[in-house]
């Protein structure tokens, strides 16, 4: 396959206008639909980024006497989104979920308004890890259940306690592939982020 | 060794990054930068390749586009663009969110998200 002339680099410049960066996570287990719903709400073709993590092996017998590592590569999706008026610029990069990935997490939800958790009902235990990662690295974050069309649905309750969510975490249901549902979901966390924060800043009143 | 590493220097850049070996803590994925005008002699390979990718444009980009683009572990471009920065090569027009987001660019993303609708 040709690779494009160095002068003709295959990014999307962020337009001059942008004076300012944001970035949301969406985070879930694999195949729950992170990738799909930054692609429905992506005002740029969705990116990948991939890096590679070296860790060593827990639980697993070492015969060559050495501490046995191994290297995966953890490969995570993002877009963008222009708003007020040309000058902001919230990034959304998709995370894998795994427990396993905590150190990567440290790294990209650093500054993160919040996370969005994606979960799909026919697997909500793939969400645990998402969850307790968020929990560690306190970040706030609302659930999205991505309605996938041959998957059980459920009262609200039983989805409550099966994710053990806090009453005040706000449980949507959305279509990933749908842009408009894909919205709504990021509107509901954005919500929930306001509030958290205009509360905390009642709080610190005097 | 029991449990996970909690080491940041876990994750290790797997090309040369001059020497430097931490990212600026205002270089995130998420952050944007711009060319400034320096001569890119003496600079590494990967660093040029960097720097290439501005060549021309009228505007920024992330380090996560920088990542994508060149192909490249985005904590090695994070590590990149710091010390790109601090040789003046590259500027920051952006300043990522703080610690704590403050209330404006929350009310702002939730307009944006909802003019979208």
């Amino acid at each position: 396959m040709d690779s494009a002339p160095w002068s003709d680099p295959p990014v999307t410049y962020v337009p001059s206008t942008v004076t300012r960066s944001a970035k949301i996570v969406v985070a879930g287990g694999f195949g729950v639909g992170k990738t799909t719903l930054i692609g429905s709400v992506s005002e740029v073709k969705p990116l990948r980024m991939e890096e590679p993590i070296t860790q060593a092996s827990v639980g697993v017998d070492d015969l060559r006497g050495t501490p046995e590592k191994t290297t995966t590569t953890v490969a995570m999706d993002f877009g963008r989104i222009h708003m007020a008026g040309g000058r902001l610029a919230l990034y959304l990069f998709g995370l894998p979920g795994q427990a396993r990935f905590q150190p990567l997490w440290e790294d990209l939800t650093e500054g993160a308004l919040g996370c969005l958790v994606l979960a799909d009902t026919r697997d909500l235990d793939a969400s645990h890890d998402a969850l307790g990662l968020l929990e560690t690295c306190g970040v706030p974050y609302a659930v999205a259940i991505n309605a996938f069309p041959d998957a059980p649905s459920y009262p609200e309750a039983e989805l409550r306690e099966a994710l053990a969510l806090d009453p005040g975490t706000p449980l949507t249901v959305c279509d990933a592939r749908d842009r408009t549902s894909s919205l709504h979901a990021l509107i509901t966390l954005t919500e929930y982020l306001s509030e958290r924060r205009s509360a905390a800043l009642l709080e610190s009143r005097p | 060794m029991t449990g996970p590493r909690r080491d940041p220097d876990m994750v290790r850049p797997y090309v040369r990054t001059g020497g430097q070996v931490r990212a600026r803590d205002d270089v995130r994925p998420e952050s944007v930068v711009v060319a400034a005008n320096a001569p890119t002699e003496g600079l590494s390979p990967d660093a040029r390749r960097v720097m290439r990718l501005f060549a021309g444009a009228g505007g920024g980009l992330a380090v996560a586009d920088i990542a994508a683009a060149l192909e490249l572990p985005p904590s090695t471009v994070r590590i990149l663009v710091s010390s790109l920065m601090d040789s003046g090569h590259l500027a920051a027009p952006v300043a990522a969110a703080g610690h704590q987001p403050d209330f404006d660019l929350l009310q702002e993303v939730l307009r944006g998200l909802r003019s979208m609708v």
